[in-house]
């Protein structure tokens, strides 16, 4: 990987004192990449673009929002009328928090999969983890903006998880409202921080590919490249793949935006706030559904709030719950079957999330949280023991070439000149 | 550049001495389509900043003149800028009538920027730098021309609105307007042709 010789003579120039040409060459043109990803591999690109498309949109919505209770709903339903263009800016970031935790959530399924969290990728994971955690927190601050009922009553039962800690929680509460109830200083504190958390996601996420680009991307495969005959260079190869994957994306994300755009919203949130009423059934966002089923799942206040947090804060220490050898889930028939469990198990969290805490689905519920804490601190150790992987592949050449051979050649079909 | 069907028709066969045209046809069809994506997607982002509905409904003023004695001048907002309605003096009109057109640095004779003689109606920004000049109020200074006087730079404005002296390049804008009745005017919207009195 010798520095490239740039044709243009002022590309040079900056190059020599500022090598920023010869960084994009080596970081998005010739970096080696296993040449056996899937499409299971486009799903981080995705959420970069989603990160992208929410800063965009949101800039553009922060010029036409007021961030006050008199003014915030009305301000709204002025961007969705009288703004140019103003409906389809907020539809495409309405929308865009679902497709960007739809992508999100994939990605993490997929590394749950093939084991990306493994040595050496345990602090490019973590780094994950804190993303998504900042990506929660946008979320839900986002969320209050419209100043909906739901927007309001949401607000008002996440802040009041604080108040579980002992001793301090009413205080920790006062102080995150600036009052004694959710109301204009909070709602102006929450736009402040909504547009600042995206800005320390970008900076995470360049932390995360920094710790990306140490060992490159894990592969389905889930062994180490072993050199030039196992990757390709990443463009124009997983450029056009990253591409093609988009194209599909896009077309999804159109289809909601231009025709169900209120397909993921809650229709309680285009009443304006009442702090005297609440409505008779408030849920939150579905992309927080799992999280809220656990902690309606315990009868307990502090020991709810206590397990929800515990839920994301497992996976920092999923690298050291599984200790099996082998990262892909293609070669550990037992986790394999475990991993869908636990897929299953997130889709039930979700559903009872989504239904009133009665009757069965409180059993439900609590059986589903058991099994996913179960999953993590029971299962992923035992197995690591337990069970007996499938043979590996001595290298990803020699799986994925139909001429086989450890050392294969350069194959001559490559398509640089069709 | 070979057409798409044969391009495609091309496909698996590799043509020595033929620039492999499936490829370019690809690259520049995907390009295209990429482009003209990006350039619809950017002008929602640019159109988003121009006025809004609401801004553009409020984009006339209509102001009673009834209570505007002679002599008197009043202020009123058009698309949050001071429009100035001077009801003139016969003694103005004939100030603003009897000077040279020649002469003026922005030539413009005084019957061609009133509908009615005796109301003068301009934008109060001074065509300098946008200052509001002062002469609104009888205790104002009203330049050497008896007109208005932007205090920022020194431009002085005559009874006809008309730059005279200072640093302003041009007369105060008359905007479009329509008389609805003899007291009732409506800024913002252009007189029919032939309609001025």
């Amino acid at each position: 990987m010798s520095t490239p010789v740039f044709k243009n003579r002022l590309v040079r120039w900056i190059d020599y004192r500022l090598p920023v040409f010869t960084f994009m060459n080596h970081e998005l043109n010739e970096y080696p990449t296993p040449r056996n990803l899937s499409y299971w591999w486009n799903f981080g690109s995705l959420a970069g673009i989603m990160l992208v498309t929410m800063i965009v949109t949101g800039v553009v919505l922060a010029m036409h929002y007021t961030p006050h209770v008199d003014y915030a709903f009305q301000s709204v339903e002025r961007i969705m009328r009288d703004v140019n263009y103003g409906w389809l800016i907020r539809y495409l970031h309405m929308n865009g928090a679902s497709m960007f935790f739809i992508v999100t959530y994939i990605h993490i399924f997929r590394g749950l999969y093939y084991g990306s969290y493994k040595s050496p990728r345990e602090l490019l994971w973590m780094l994950g983890v804190i993303i998504l955690i900042l990506m929660m927190a946008t979320a839900f601050m986002g969320y209050v903006l419209p100043w909906g009922q739901m927007s309001f009553w949401g607000a008002t039962v996440i802040t009041n998880l604080f108040s579980a800690i002992p001793f301090v929680g009413e205080k920790i509460v006062t102080w995150l409202w600036g009052g004694f109830s959710v109301d204009n200083p909070t709602l102006n504190r929450f736009y402040s921080l909504h547009y600042l958390l995206p800005f320390l996601i970008v900076g995470v996420v360049v932390l995360h590919l920094v710790a990306l680009h140490r060992f490159g991307s894990n592969n389905p495969l889930g062994i180490d490249t072993k050199g030039p005959q196992d990757t390709l260079p990443f463009h124009p190869y997983y450029t056009a793949k990253d591409m093609f994957g988009l194209g599909v994306f896009l077309i999804i994300y159109a289809l909601i935006v231009f025709f169900a755009p209120n397909l993921f919203g809650e229709p309680d949130n285009y009443i304006p706030a009442n702090p005297l009423a609440t409505p008779p059934h408030i849920v939150p966002e579905w992309y927080f559904l799992p999280f809220y089923a656990i902690l309606r799942a315990v009868p307990n206040k502090l020991g709810g709030v206590v397990l929800m947090f515990s839920s994301i804060l497992v996976l920092f220490v999923l690298p050291w719950l599984d200790r099996s050898p082998v990262r892909s889930g293609r070669f550990r028939p037992m986790f394999r079957i475990f991993f869908w469990l636990l897929v299953l198990d997130a889709v039930v969290l979700g559903v009872v999330g989504a239904n009133p805490p009665e009757g069965n689905w409180i059993l439900f519920g609590r059986m589903a949280t058991i099994w996913y804490f179960v999953h993590f601190l029971i299962v992923l150790p035992l197995l690591s023991r337990l069970e007996r992987p499938r043979p590996l592949p001595i290298s990803i050449s020699q799986s994925v070439l139909a001429s086989g051979g450890g050392f294969a050649p350069q194959p001559v079909r490559t398509m640089d000149k069709a | 550049m070979v057409h798409g069907a044969e391009a495609i028709r091309n496909a698996g066969a590799h043509r020595p001495g033929e620039e492999g045209s499936r490829r370019d046809f690809l690259i520049l069809a995907t390009t295209a389509v990429g482009a003209i994506g990006v350039a619809s997607l950017a002008w929602p982002f640019i159109d988003e900043m121009n006025p809004s509905a609401d801004v553009l409904a409020l984009s006339t003023t209509e102001v009673d003149l009834s209570p505007v004695a002679v002599g008197q001048a009043i202020t009123v907002k058009w698309r949050g800028k001071p429009v100035f309605i001077r009801h003139r003096t016969p003694d103005e009109i004939k100030a603003a009538r009897s000077v040279n057109v020649a002469d003026l640095r922005d030539p413009q004779p005084d019957e061609a920027r009133v509908q009615r003689p005796e109301w003068l109606i301009v934008v109060g920004v001074c065509t300098h730098l946008g200052c509001i000049p002062l002469g609104q109020k009888p205790s104002d200074p009203h330049g050497d021309y008896g007109g208005w006087f932007c205090p920022c730079h020194g431009s002085h404005y005559d009874t006809s609105a008309r730059i005279r002296k200072g640093p302003a390049p041009r007369n105060l804008v008359v905007p479009d307007y329509v008389f609805l009745s003899d007291t009732m005017v409506r800024i913002g919207e252009a007189a029919a042709k032939g309609a001025a009195a």
